[in-house]
């Protein structure tokens, strides 16, 4: 019976599918879901697809450098085809925004359409990938309910990571998410402390921003597994906010021949080989938090295989 | 135009009625009539049931919202498409500010269902509404400052409140219908959660005939916060919210050890002021990114009587003035 679903048949050969939940805002759910992403390409050989089911603020393609994609459709009605970030195919990416005329527009919709949006996002996407992640919208609400019902035939693969930020104001929100997912037994894999201390440039000293170990202590009260602590990086912020940017200054010099300008941005654009998601994911190892990321990712990759 | 209540003359109509769905039935009374689901026409129609059991005509509550209102003098939504850029730490400051002056009464409705921060902000955490006659009352963090949150509702702080959005608007709705304001308000701040969402259009469906002053709207200058700030002042353009301004927050940190500047979150593409500019809207302020700030809002202070010397606190004080 369960395997009639479309959500099953569309998806029963993906091997996990993690969630990234927050009951906070910005504390950085996308942007831990986009380095989960790189980082299982990398270090893995699977495919892996990222899903942005967050309809009414989408910031997955920004930071992909995918603003502006958009969907097609597959041949003899086999659906959606996800957006491809990389050259061999390796990490496909769907979100509400590539289906937008404009960034700009915004989808005023209330519950029942979202939860049909999300079904069609599961059911009628051609997913073809190994491990499944879904970045989400804050809150304990529509989006999330529309998950798991639609998930519950795969609730055999499902994982849960939490995002939150050290303070006590995020810690509350993120307390109702741990209870959320308790609620529904959506599995949770661990927790990361997001934003925890921030090291001046000019001086190196480390100052706690938005406070520190508050992630950690949640963690160890609610009796799970501590992820690790990832610091500010301003590096990270520019340039999950900027590969769009550098994209368009590569095409303008482009346009203006290879010679002229002997600034350092120019050097920057170079860098821009072939594709900018494989320079997305060259750069994204050279920056400083990679490295500290890394084994957070490799933690949860190992612990959904295993299971 | 139409003759919907007169049964009698339902069957000669011949032009569709604006509220009847594409797909209804020759002769279908409209939704929105005394006889939707009723009529004769209405037989073997598949909406037969849905017609028949849904509620009729205006919202009834509409006018107990609108006399509840009537008495506020200025209604100042909070809005902000991104989430954890600030929004509640803004309507706390800005209600300390207003409500520094004594002749004022302030109040703050968050209508954040699923997160709400307001009570920890307001260093309220634990408390409950009480009932009576008149209504709610809301929580009174001075004589002059009311405070009204599903943080006080909640048996346990823990638990999450996985509602959809009907549930959540009822509740909306009860916030604007039930809680006792008072005989004289002058702001009502209304705090809500990030996005464009059932939260957002109940608010301004149920306070249309009120009137809502205008709405500020909160971003953080990196590129992805703008996008859906964008998207939120589109909200407002399509529901006709007068937008007052941008707030630019977490713009910029002074370093306490060395008193260096830095980016933190970096205006990739020229921040809120190059947004303000493209689209013809007030930057109302910036505030950088102060530690202390964080701090304050987790223990409830108010961050302008703790730390004047701030440059966030001149921040919010140039904002709140201008606004």
């Amino acid at each position: 019976m369960e395997s009639d679903s479309p959500v099953y048949k569309r998806l029963h050969n993906v091997k996990s599918i993690i969630l990234v939940l927050s009951g906070k805002g910005g504390v950085g759910k996308s942007s831990v879901a986009t380095q989960l992403a790189l980082s299982a390409t990398t270090s893995t050989n699977s495919k892996v697809g990222l899903l942005d089911v967050d309809l009414t603020g989408p910031s997955i393609p920004r930071m992909l450098g995918l603003d502006g994609q958009s969907v097609h459709m597959g041949l003899h009605g086999q659906g959606w085809v996800p957006v491809r970030a990389d050259k061999e195919g390796k990490l496909s990416v769907m979100s509400i925004a590539f289906l937008l005329k404009s960034k700009n527009d915004a989808v005023v919709w209330r519950g029942p359409k979202k939860t049909a949006m999300i079904r069609q996002f599961l059911a009628d996407v051609k997913w073809d990938c190994d491990t499944l992640i879904i970045d989400t919208p804050p809150g304990t609400s529509d989006e999330h309910i529309a998950l798991t019902e639609h998930l519950a035939p795969l609730a055999d693969r499902i994982h849960a990571v939490i995002v939150t930020t050290p303070q006590a104001v995020a810690l509350s929100d993120v307390q109702k998410e741990i209870s959320f997912a308790r609620t529904v037994g959506i599995p949770i894999l661990g927790l990361i402390e997001n934003m925890s201390g921030y090291a001046c440039p000019h001086c190196a000293d480390c100052t706690n921003v938005f406070s520190t170990g508050g992630g950690e202590s949640l963690a160890k009260r609610e009796n799970i597994l501590f992820l690790g602590k990832v610091p500010i990086d301003p590096l990270l912020v520019k340039l999950l906010d900027d590969i769009k940017i550098l994209q368009q200054k590569k095409e303008q010099l482009l346009e203006q021949g290879e010679r002229g300008e002997q600034n350092d941005q120019k050097q920057d654009v170079q860098e821009d080989s072939e594709t900018t998601s494989t320079t997305l994911i060259q750069r994204y190892q050279s920056i400083p938090t990679y490295k500290v990321f890394e084994s957070i990712a490799r933690r949860i990759l190992d612990a959904v295989q295993q299971q | 135009m139409s003759t919907t209540t007169t049964t009698t003359t339902a069957t000669t109509i011949a032009n569709p009625k604006p509220d009847q769905p594409d797909n209804a039935p020759e002769h279908c009374p409209g939704t929105e009539s005394t006889d939707a689901g009723k009529a004769s026409a209405c037989e073997g129609c598949p909406n037969q049931t849905t017609c028949q059991t849904a509620p009729k005509g205006p919202d009834p509550d509409l006018p107990i919202i609108k006399a509840r209102m009537a008495n506020i003098k200025h209604k100042i939504m909070i809005l902000s498409g991104k989430g954890g850029v600030g929004k509640s730490t803004f309507t706390s400051q800005l209600s300390w500010a207003m409500s520094g002056d004594e002749s004022k009464e302030v109040g703050i409705m968050d209508v954040d269902i699923c997160g709400p921060s307001i009570p920890t902000v307001m260093g309220l955490v634990g408390e409950t509404v009480h009932h009576s006659a008149s209504g709610w009352s809301p929580v009174y963090v001075q004589d002059n400052l009311g405070v009204m949150s599903i943080g006080f509702l909640l048996p346990d702080e823990r638990n999450a409140v996985i509602w959809r959005g009907p549930k959540k608007n009822g509740l909306i709705k009860q916030f604007l219908k039930d809680v006792d304001w008072g005989e004289n308000m002058d702001y009502l701040l209304v705090d809500t959660p990030p996005g464009t969402s059932d939260e957002h259009l109940s608010c301004v469906n149920y306070l249309k005939e009120s009137g809502i002053d205008g709405a500020v709207l909160i971003t953080t200058p990196q590129e992805v916060a703008l996008q859906d700030v964008r998207k939120e002042i589109d909200f407002c353009r399509k529901t006709n919210i007068p937008i007052l301004g941008i707030v630019e927050n977490m713009s910029g940190f002074v370093c306490p050890s060395c008193k260096g500047e830095s980016e933190i979150f970096a205006a990739s593409t020229g921040g809120a002021q190059a947004l303000a500019d493209e689209l013809g809207l007030d930057l109302l302020g910036k505030v950088p990114l102060d530690p202390r700030i964080g701090q304050s809002a987790d223990y409830g202070l108010n961050f302008l009587d703790e730390y004047p010397d701030s440059p966030a606190t001149t921040a919010y004080l140039d904002i709140i003035d201008s606004g």
